[in-house]
């Protein structure tokens, strides 16, 4: 019985080993490699001739403006969370019917999602452009007198920035909303409407409570996407105009990729992970991968 | 009854088409720009479509970059990476779904582990490994940490776990290996789901920007997401050479997505699962 039981677990362990080796290598090793090397001096042609320099790199983080000003920079950008979750609950409310042509609507509010960062950095740099469209239609609905540089002027850049996270992420919450819409019994909102519940107290008193799971988890999913987000900021403004729009994951991708500094990356960085895998187990115990 | 159903939809469609404006707006302009010829780009209002649409800006960008070879680049990284995981992921969710072995608590615990580890910023350790094992500046550089990837494998578990035990024992009586299981009756079997995080593969990886860009030096080795930004550095003043790179760049993902938009819809789903 021995000898089949170690053939049988031999070749289960043969099917896993593919899938090991990689989750191992680029998924945990760089969590523990990366919070350990985040206390020395790092030397990445020479790992192991790394120094052990205990706290400084982060006494050296937290003396510099610029990263203080990239953790304010990313409590800023938590403010995309609650308007894109709005904004997407009710553009899913919306596309929840089977008018004519609905599907055509939902697909044109979804290409952002499908659509590379670069592409949209270099897209959202001509809108923004001191003679593009958001100027012109501004100063066509005299709103503006003058051209406003929204990614060259340091009081805007940030809030710039943050739109086009809000416009490329609506339609992926818009999904998972809708989704959520279309797995709700429908008669529970049939026997509202025979009580004679108006539209309004439909959406407040049974949607939106029928709907709190998706609701949590899209909060959650965008909150921790809001906390890393640095990606249009590398398309976009490069951290600039003056450092304006530095967010803390930026600063950790900054550091490592055009200063070379890798030891003080990896300090910015751990300091996001611990932040976001305070969120993420928020996440994991109210939504376990295998309890739908 | 014809005026109150226009009554009744007309401001939802106005509402749906302000937004779908709002949402295809950058494209569109992109688009026209790219194949306008002469004139003010920022005319206002923009003259969405050109009077004389010409595909000269295309062979232009063509021309100055070697888009060719960007795009060929980014067909290499994807289908390496889309077969990498189908591969590994199968392997690993029928292990799990289907196996009975020592350890498989275990095993299926790590790799749920992986889901809730803070990941972003692993590219930055990633480049050191990468780095140490001498892969900077290759595709196989690029290719190796994506395929490390715990959703593929809790949707293909998930695909294999539904496969009724009845037939799975039938294939065995009939003297089926495991191997044989595997390649002839459950990947089959399991072939949406496959299609799925296939599609949904292939659209993250074509249109990967950061980690690509940190692990490839040399422009010869970009794919085009990273290389159409490069193109707009190089050549900013030429607006509608870089449109006409842009909209080659989306061009493909965005057929294959329009075509396939239920198997990506599904993957969507099991990522956030």
């Amino acid at each position: 019985m021995d000898k089949n039981a170690l053939t049988r677990d031999v070749r289960a362990y043969l099917f896993l080993a593919p899938a090991l080796i990689v989750l191992f290598l680029f998924s945990f090793w760089p969590v523990g490699l990366g919070a350990l090397l985040a206390f020395t001096r790092v030397d990445i042609f020479n790992l192991a001739g790394s120094q052990w320099v205990g706290l400084d790199n982060f006494r050296t983080l937290f003396d510099d403006p610029v990263f203080l000003g990239s953790i304010r920079n990313t409590l800023l950008y938590l403010l995309v969370v609650p308007l894109i979750q709005v904004a997407a609950l009710a553009l899913a409310v919306l596309v929840n019917t089977q008018l004519p042509a609905i599907r055509l609507f939902r697909t044109a509010f979804f290409v952002p999602v499908v659509t590379s960062v670069s592409v949209v950095g270099i897209m959202w740099g001509w809108m923004y452009n001191e003679d593009g469209m958001l100027n012109q239609v501004l100063a066509w609905l005299r709103l503006i007198d003058a051209p406003v540089g929204w990614l060259s002027d340091e009081r805007f850049a940030l809030f710039s920035v943050m739109f086009v996270t809000f416009w490329r992420g609506l339609g992926y919450y818009m999904v998972l909303y809708l989704a959520g819409l279309q797995a709700m019994p429908q008669e529970v909102e049939e026997a509202a409407l025979l009580d004679g519940a108006n539209r309004w107290q439909r959406f407040w008193r049974i949607t939106v409570p029928m709907l709190r799971p998706t609701i949590l988890l899209c909060t959650l999913l965008s909150t921790l996407a809001a906390m890393k987000a640095f990606e249009e900021v590398v398309v976009m403004t490069g951290g600039g105009p003056i450092g304006s729009t530095y967010t803390l994951a930026f600063y950790a991708y900054d550091m490592g990729f055009r200063a070379f500094d890798f030891s003080r990356a990896l300090a910015a960085s751990l300091v996001v992970s611990l932040i976001g895998f305070v969120l993420a187990w928020f996440n994991f115990r109210f939504f376990r991968p295998d309890s739908r | 009854m014809l005026k109150r159903i226009l009554l009744n939809w007309t401001p939802r469609y106005t509402l749906l088409a302000l937004v779908g404006l709002f949402t295809t707006f950058p494209f569109l302009w992109t688009l026209s720009t790219a194949l306008g010829d002469g004139g003010n780009i920022y005319a206002f209002p923009p003259q969405m479509l050109p009077t004389e649409p010409t595909l000269a800006h295309v062979e232009e960008a063509r021309r100055v970059i070697p888009l060719d070879r960007f795009f060929w680049n980014s067909v290499w990284i994807s289908a390496w990476t889309v077969f990498g995981t189908l591969l590994i992921s199968s392997l690993a969710g029928y292990a799990l779904a289907v196996m009975k072995f020592r350890g498989s608590k275990w095993v299926f615990l790590a790799v749920l582990t992986t889901l809730i580890l803070p990941s972003e910023l692993n590219f930055i350790v990633n480049f050191i490994t990468v780095t140490q094992l001498k892969l900077t500046n290759t595709h196989t550089g690029v290719v190796l940490p994506l395929l490390a990837n715990a959703f593929g494998i809790f949707l293909l578990k998930q695909a294999f776990e539904e496969i009724p035990a009845e037939i799975l024992d039938a294939a065995r009586i009939d003297g089926a290996g495991e191997w044989q299981l595997f390649l002839r009756v459950a990947l089959p079997l399991a072939m949406p789901s496959l299609a799925a995080l296939g599609i949904f593969t292939l659209v993250a990886t074509w249109n990967a920007y950061i980690w690509p860009a940190v692990v490839l030096q040399t422009p010869d080795e970009y794919p085009l997401a990273v290389g159409v930004l490069y193109l707009s550095g190089t050549f900013a003043a030429k607006t509608r050479v870089i449109a006409a790179g842009t909209v080659l760049t989306i061009l493909p993902v965005l057929i294959l997505f329009l075509l396939a938009q239920r198997y990506f819809m599904r993957g969507l789903d099991g990522a956030v699962k």
